[in-house]
């Protein structure tokens, strides 16, 4: 065991890990930073996606001591510390982005990754960046169509509300 | 996964020192190792992070021109900063999906060889330049087969340069569940000839398509190689497609490289 420190959402935080513990693991179960979910352990269905010095990644591959030092940022963070839910949540609530809701961190995590990067995507950029994560409730327009609106994009003619 | 050391160097000296001990392996991004290590199929005894390398990030262009790309370098840092060879950025932005790039390296990939990875077509077509810690490898010689490759135990792959060609494309038909290539091929027009490397289709892994080679060296048009493909001895036959389903796939997507370079 060593021990491994980062900034989580702002805070510096530290705890013990073994060479294979990985980054989801160690938000999980160490940090109990549940919020990351853990779908299919096997970097295909992206319900772990957090950001590592700005950047989305899937926590379930990448190990835990890879991160020393490292800011990351997750799901826990998104909304402001009186419970206001930012924009993209609020869009997914309004939206109807979730069903189950067990895809959802890692769609909020991806969705503001792309846009940080893409500030106004088009309905194609937006299911394209949504590659590597997995939904079995929605069939994703619902989605697409929350990340457009919290883009500031008008979305009364995707789908009826 | 079987638990084991791990070590994060920041020069190739201490890494190459790390990798001295029995079964230890070298870590790029993971995205292949990690799940391949969950599942059990590799078991080392320590991974050495290439990661905290500074001198293996980063692209530059070196003293004749060529993309210098360090091992270490993401696949989405590939996709966006190399604009110089724009069939190389375009073959990194189309691997996996937006979490897998911005943690797999170049290196990682092409110390693989996966069969059905994308950067050894982009390597093979450019007759890139494999360098090492110790040695400067030609791709020609690199590449030795399905997950076999020239280098040495503990040897690390520190950069890769490419030739920047006049014209490139890379064309990947996806598996559509893992967006691995079930067939890929780049074509890279040089002065001196064009060079055509394909993944995903033979059991031996990334190989040179020497027949259009030769045309479109003489042409370089879709016409010229019209209802060309290999043979379709040695094709991989899957439950996604039969060898001579990947052969086929082979001829259109070469002839759409040709046509999206030209």
């Amino acid at each position: 065991m060593s021990q491994v420190t980062m900034t989580v959402n702002g805070k510096e935080m530290s705890g013990d890990a073994e060479g294979r513990t990985l980054l989801s693991q160690f938000l999980r179960e160490t940090l109990g930073l549940t919020g990351t979910h853990v779908g299919c352990d096997t970097s295909q269905c992206g319900a772990c996606v957090v950001h590592v010095d700005g950047v989305a990644v899937k926590a379930c591959t990448m190990l835990a001591m890879e991160a020393e030092g490292a800011s990351v940022d997750t799901i826990e963070g998104q909304a402001a510390p009186d419970g206001t839910l930012n924009a993209l949540q609020q869009a997914f609530q309004d939206h109807h982005g979730l069903q189950c809701g067990f895809c959802t961190p890692g769609m909020i995590m991806s969705a503001a990754d792309l846009l940080k990067n893409n500030p106004q995507p088009t309905e194609a950029e937006v299911r394209h960046h949504l590659e590597g994560n997995i939904c079995r409730c929605t069939g994703y327009h619902n989605i697409v169509k929350a990340i457009l609106a919290a883009s500031g994009q008008d979305v009364s003619s995707i789908a009826a509300e | 996964m079987y638990n084991f050391d791990f070590e994060k160097p920041s020069t190739i000296a201490d890494a190459v020192s790390a990798l001295g001990t029995e079964d230890a392996q070298a870590l790029g991004g993971g995205q292949t190792l990690l799940p391949t290590m969950k599942q059990r199929l590799a078991s080392p005894s320590k991974l050495v992070s290439l990661n905290g390398i500074t001198e293996m990030h980063g692209i530059c262009t070196g003293d004749d021109g060529a993309l210098c790309i360090g091992g270490a370098t993401t696949h989405a840092d590939v996709a966006a900063g190399a604009g110089a060879y724009p069939g190389l950025a375009g073959l990194a932005a189309g691997i996996g999906d937006p979490a897998v790039r911005a943690r797999g390296t170049i290196g990682g990939s092409l110390a693989n060889n996966d069969p059905s990875a994308c950067y050894p077509a982009g390597a093979l077509a450019s007759g890139a330049t494999l360098v090492t810690n110790a040695r400067e490898i030609a791709a020609d010689d690199y590449f030795q087969g399905m997950f076999t490759t020239a280098l040495d135990e503990g040897e690390i792959l520190t950069e890769v340069r490419f030739p920047v060609p006049e014209a490139s494309n890379y064309q990947k038909f996806e598996q559509p569940a893992s967006r691995f290539a079930l067939v890929g091929v780049f074509v890279a027009k040089y002065a001196d000839g064009v060079r055509v490397a394909v993944t995903g289709a033979s059991e031996e892994g990334v190989f040179r398509w020497t027949e259009a080679e030769a045309v479109l060296s003489g042409t370089f048009s879709a016409d010229a190689i019209a209802g060309m493909a290999p043979g379709s001895d040695g094709m991989i036959s899957d439950l996604h497609g039969t060898g001579a389903y990947r052969a086929h796939l082979v001829g259109v997507l070469t002839r759409r490289a040709v046509t999206a370079a030209s």
